[in-house]
């Protein structure tokens, strides 16, 4: 008999259905995925499964555990759930109490479901069982990493000892090698405990490497669903299949503009931040960004990766002039700068793309005017010149001149994104800086980006800086790539040299955390 | 505009306010009987055809004097709310866009502002150059100060953190560009919804301030003012103390409802802020 | 979080410092002489001679300010030119009935106020919100000292249930002395249980919405247990801020709700002064409202962090 079985599931706020007729079966101790995108449906479905659904939503069919219904009761629920179900949910930063020491968290855990169990044990058990240390029990959430509030989100799902596991993108929000040892740790207690999982991502990698049955929802509908490998082997749906293509980063190298002198070059470079700084008090400073030495030549692409807080962001700020280096020096074709005293002449060869294409347009401002803004630094322009330059760069990323009229909000994510690379190409720049330049966007998009970016490059014989924690992004992309760690480059190499022989232990980790690409025998 | 109308409260909040402010712009020109005709003989009538609110102890028409009192407490408070957002948003962008000492300075002035409530700056300002409506206007303008100095930099660093910000940085715009285009209309509905709350916080102020004497003085009247008339008498003739005072509820009443509409219908994240509820 | 308290206590002792200043200069040096000042025009030039002298106003301004500072550490305040007393007398003789009105009022508010507001948002969107929620915004919107009238009106007047004003010292009858403070501190307490509902529904709704409530729930509590073990806390920080802020604007209050009741508390010493031009009173009167305000909201913060082992650290370390 199934452990739980969906049954024409249907979700509706009011009038919109937002999950519509679901149903599937997960059995005792199999690992189930549910794939889809933003907007899909699949956080709601684990949701109503928990009976936590948000206010306003209605549920329609049926939802069985060991065959029997799930009680009507707020409080029996409440009480199957935290016997019978364990949740691991997205958010590590803000799933945790803050007030609360993480010891008592996993313990009321223990107290709620489970009679007679020896509490003074149990937890540093979990703690043990989940890859934490025991002192660790005596912090408080904000006192930890992303990845170890993630554990213990795990530990308190586990401190019940139930049946079934429901993960809803435990790892998003994680830095990919995190994210690779939660998403094994999870795989690893699952076959320990023989417990279900109900694994829930957008990212097909993580399914894969986890579930082995698999379901795809799309608008609330379930899509396609089958054993994992056949599934990703062989998509039926044509949704399923652009998935699938998405996930793969096709090389882009076909053709490229030829590499020149050096354009720029990065001497010695050392950022220092004043902690907590008071007046009266010094504290000790930290170093974001240490002796760091390279050069980019013209149109290259280079390619800076490396851990989240390595200092890859802060390097890049004072490369494109909005942070100052504590000491060494820059030179942009022969001249030499240290960050912000960037001279504004040369302002308008470096442009900047952001990482977020929500933010980095002013909401109150329309998209000609915001384009515009860059073009302050050549004071030369007259009226028809400067709308001569937005047409230009409006149109070399495929979007129309009208647009120019239009606010942000009108925008979707992969339109503001070409926007933002528009702007940054207003002033003809030289050194195009791209912070993160996909991993904001739905998957369905980010190829088309890559593709504007290598067209871009070949077309204007552009130099690219692209900042990124994406490792099968950079593979495709760069000519040539440095890995950052705790503010200094510790290694620089091809990216084929990289990632099949790596040397340093830090690429090591981020090249095994990789998970192997779909449909290919791992 | 069909946005903001969708939230009744708010309509209702801004047309109520709307009825008051003009029946107080009214008493400019014309009040049913002139608010200084003093009557001896008609003193304490009841609400009659003729008065319909009443008179007062000297036999003044209670209506006009409603009427005009409406505008003193409205003039009080929109003065006292440009004499803070005046100096307290400029201060709070400042703040926001330089950072670093500029902004350790203005924080620790706004502290420092906080430990004068109103009545202490109005007792001061009394002693010094005796009572009067600018006091009230001076002491509640300067408690302003610092609530819109808050309320801008905290809504700008949200703002200044957003990438849009940092592109016109990189554009070489100065922080003052930076404050004006980018930060300011960006923090506008911010400062509206926390103009209409210092709006009924000022009007009670302005009342408190009057009905002690520091406030608005005779022959000028306010709605703080009649109260404070009404003070020896409210156990015989409570419709003097009544009247007036429920003028300022259902003003201070209007107002509210009006801001907390405005705040529901910009933007239901503003809930989260941190608005001075305080008087 | 001792070298937090430590930071707070010295942000305090500057502000307090800085204030004392700008009194100084307001009441001191603005006036050009302040001996003239109080006496009035009409004063002969032996008087103003004699008072100059009885102030010390003879030595420089930096000694005056120096002195006065000096002397209230020691509990010195100065002595009343028109009370013939010495001001810091006048002043606790004065606390003895406001500090209680602004306390009474304090707890009054605080067990009203945190219930209402609580019991809304648990049942947010139900009769019995909307019904508290319609209670505060009037609350809110009526003036405090308005209140204490209608308030006389009904309890001394109508019912005859209370005097109507006026105090007996506690030492003579310590009953007669509450009673006496029920009504003014009822009319003190009205909008800040207003507000404190308010803030405290909007908090407690903010934080059902949190993901560790949801955490909470997943571990197999109801929603109204995961508010109550989890969500109360950690609404009440906001809570606690606005708190600080009431007890501060509390005291400055009862000056003008004294002023309903007759009630001879430091609202009333301080309109005789302003009155009497005795700046010497003005000065230590408005010095010890703001040590009131400055000191609560040191208070506070200290409590804040107290409470959230966030901000303990953030400032400390």
């Amino acid at each position: 008999m199934s452990l739980l079985e969906v049954s024409d599931l249907s979700i509706r706020f009011g009038a919109t259905e937002v999950v519509s007729g679901l149903s599937f079966a997960i059995a005792p101790g199999e690992r189930f995925g549910i794939i889809g995108e933003s907007g899909s449906g699949k956080t709601l479905t684990s949701l109503a499964i928990a009976g936590l659904l948000p206010e306003g939503a209605s549920l329609t069919g049926r939802i069985a555990l060991d065959g029997a219904p799930m009680p009507a009761s707020e409080r029996d629920m409440a009480r199957l759930r935290g016997r019978r179900i364990g949740m691991v949910f997205q958010e590590p930063m803000t799933a945790l109490n803050p007030l609360m020491r993480v010891s008592e968290q996993i313990a009321e855990s223990i107290r709620l479901n489970r009679d007679n169990a020896a509490v003074q044990l149990e937890v540093p058990a979990l703690l043990g069982e989940v890859g934490l240390d025991p002192s660790h029990g005596s912090r408080f959430p904000h006192q930890l990493s992303g990845g170890q509030r993630q554990r213990v989100m795990i530990a308190m799902a586990l401190a019940s000892q139930p049946d079934l596991l429901i993960a809803d993108e435990p790892t998003s929000a994680l830095d990919l090698i995190t994210q690779r040892k939660v998403l094994d740790l999870i795989a690893e207690i699952c076959a320990r405990r023989h417990m279900a999982l109900l694994f829930i991502s957008h990212d097909l990698k993580a399914v894969a490497r986890l579930c082995t049955r698999v379901a795809v929802m799309h608008r609330g509908r379930l899509v396609e669903r089958g054993e994992a490998a056949q599934v990703f082997a062989s998509p039926q749906q044509d949704y399923t299949q652009k998935l699938v293509a998405a996930s793969r980063f096709d090389p882009l190298r076909a053709e490229r503009p030829p590499i020149g002198g050096t354009l720029l070059e990065v001497d010695g470079v050392t950022r220092d931040y004043r902690q907590n700084g008071f007046v009266f008090w010094a504290e000790k400073s930290l170093r974001a960004v240490n002796e760091v030495h390279f050069s980019v030549a013209q149109g290259e692409c280079l390619a800076l990766v490396g851990p989240s807080g390595c200092g890859k962001t802060t390097l890049a700020k004072i490369i494109v002039g909005l942070d100052r280096a504590t000491s060494g020096a820059i030179r942009l074709d022969g001249t030499s700068y240290h960050g912000s005293d960037l001279p504004k002449p040369l302002r308008r060869d470096i442009s900047l793309v952001f990482q977020d294409p929500f933010g980095s347009f002013n909401p109150r401002r329309s998209i000609g005017d915001s384009l515009s803004e860059p073009l302050r630094l050549e004071p030369g322009l007259d009226r028809p010149a400067i709308d001569a330059r937005l047409v230009e760069a409006v149109t070399a990323v495929g979007l129309h001149a009208d647009m120019l009229d239009r606010y942000p909000h009108e925008f979707s994510g992969g339109q503001r994104q070409r926007l933002a690379i528009a702007r940054a190409l207003v002033t003809r720049p030289k050194l195009l800086v791209l912070d993160e330049p996909v991993s904001a966007l739905d998957v369905s998009v980010r190829g088309e980006v890559l593709a504007l970016l290598a067209r871009l490059q070949l077309e204007f014989g552009l130099t690219y800086l692209i900042i990124s924690h994406d490792l099968d992004m950079v593979a495709a992309i760069a000519d040539r790539v440095l890995v950052m760690e705790a503010g200094r480059i510790v290694e620089e190499g091809r990216p084929e040299q990289i990632f099949f022989a790596p040397q340093h232990r830090l690429t090591q980790e981020l090249v095994g955390a990789r998970l192997p690409d779909i449909g290919t025998p791992a | 505009m069909k946005r903001l109308f969708a939230h009744p409260s708010l309509a209702i909040g801004l047309i109520a306010t709307l009825i008051f402010l003009a029946i107080g712009v009214v008493s400019l020109v014309w009040t049913p009987f002139p608010i200084e005709q003093i009557d001896i003989p008609r003193r304490f009538l009841g609400p009659t055809p003729e008065h319909w609110l009443g008179t007062d102890n000297l036999g003044r028409d209670m209506l006009s004097l409603v009427m005009a009192g409406t505008w003193t407490s409205f003039l009080v408070a929109a003065v006292a709310v440009v004499i803070g957002m005046g100096v307290g948003v400029p201060l709070g962008l400042a703040a926001a866009a330089w950072g670093g000492p500029v902004e350790w300075l203005v924080l620790r002035l706004s502290d420092f502002i906080f430990a004068f409530p109103a009545v202490i700056v109005a007792i001061l300002v009394t002693t010094l150059i005796g009572p009067g409506a600018p006091n009230a206007i001076l002491a509640i303008g300067i408690f302003n100060i610092p609530v819109f100095a808050r309320v801008a930099r905290g809504g700008a660093l949200s703002v200044a953190t957003l990438d849009f910000v940092a592109a016109g940085r990189l554009a070489g715009l100065n922080n003052a560009m930076i404050a004006w285009r980018h930060l300011l209309p960006n923090i506008m509905s911010l400062l509206i919804v926390q103009g209409t709350i210092q709006m009924s916080l000022g009007i009670l102020s302005e009342a408190g301030l009057s009905y002690i004497g520091l406030g608005t003085q005779p022959p000028e009247t306010s709605l703080g003012l009649m109260l404070k008339d009404a003070q020896g008498l409210f156990l015989i003739h409570p419709l003097l103390t009544i009247i007036p005072g429920l003028a300022i509820v259902l003003i201070v009443i209007a107002l509210n409802i009006a801001g907390d509409g405005l705040r529901d219908a910009i933007d239901p994240r503003l809930r989260q802020g941190n608005p001075n509820v305080l008087a | 979080m001792i070298l937090f308290a430590l930071r707070r206590f010295l942000g305090f002792a500057v502000t307090l410092l800085v204030a004392a200043l700008v009194i100084f200069w307001l009441l001191d040096l603005l006036p050009g002489d302040p001996a003239q000042f109080i006496l009035g025009i009409n004063a002969t030039p032996e008087s103003v001679a004699r008072l100059r002298l009885q102030m010390g106003l003879d030595t420089p301004a930096p000694e005056r300010f120096i002195a006065w500072i000096w002397g209230m550490l020691g509990g010195d305040f100065g002595m009343s030119y028109t009370q013939r007393a010495p001001v810091g007398e006048l002043i606790w003789g004065r606390l003895g009935v406001t500090l209680p009105l602004a306390i009474f009022a304090m707890v009054i508010s605080v067990a009203v106020g945190l219930p209402l507001g609580i019991l809304a948002a648990r049942r947010r969107g139900k009769a019995l919100d909307t019904a508290v929620m319609v209670v505060a915004q009037t609350g809110i919107a009526i003036p405090n000292f308005w209140f204490g009238m209608l308030l006389t009106l009904l309890f001394a007047v109508v019912l005859r249930w209370l005097p109507p004003g006026g105090f007996t010292p506690w030492h003579e009858n310590p009953g007669l002395a509450f009673r006496g403070l029920i009504l003014p501190s009822l009319a003190l307490a009205l909008p800040q249980a207003s507000i404190l509902a308010r803030v405290m529904r909007t908090a407690l709704v903010d934080v059902t919405s949190q993901d560790y409530i949801r955490t909470a729930r997943a571990k197999g509590l109801t929603m109204g247990e995961a508010v109550w073990r989890h969500g109360v806390r950690n609404a009440l920080l906001p809570v606690l801020t606005i708190l600080g802020l009431q007890f501060a604007y509390l005291v400055a209050g009862t000056i003008i709700v004294e002023n309903v009741f007759y009630l001879p508390g430091l609202g009333k010493l301080i309109y005789t002064a302003i009155l009497e031009r005795d700046l010497i009173l003005v000065r230590g009167a408005t010095i010890i409202l703001i040590l009131a305000v400055t000191a609560t909201m040191l208070v506070t913060d200290i409590a804040y962090a107290l409470v959230d082992p966030r901000l303990r650290e953030r400032s400390a370390s």
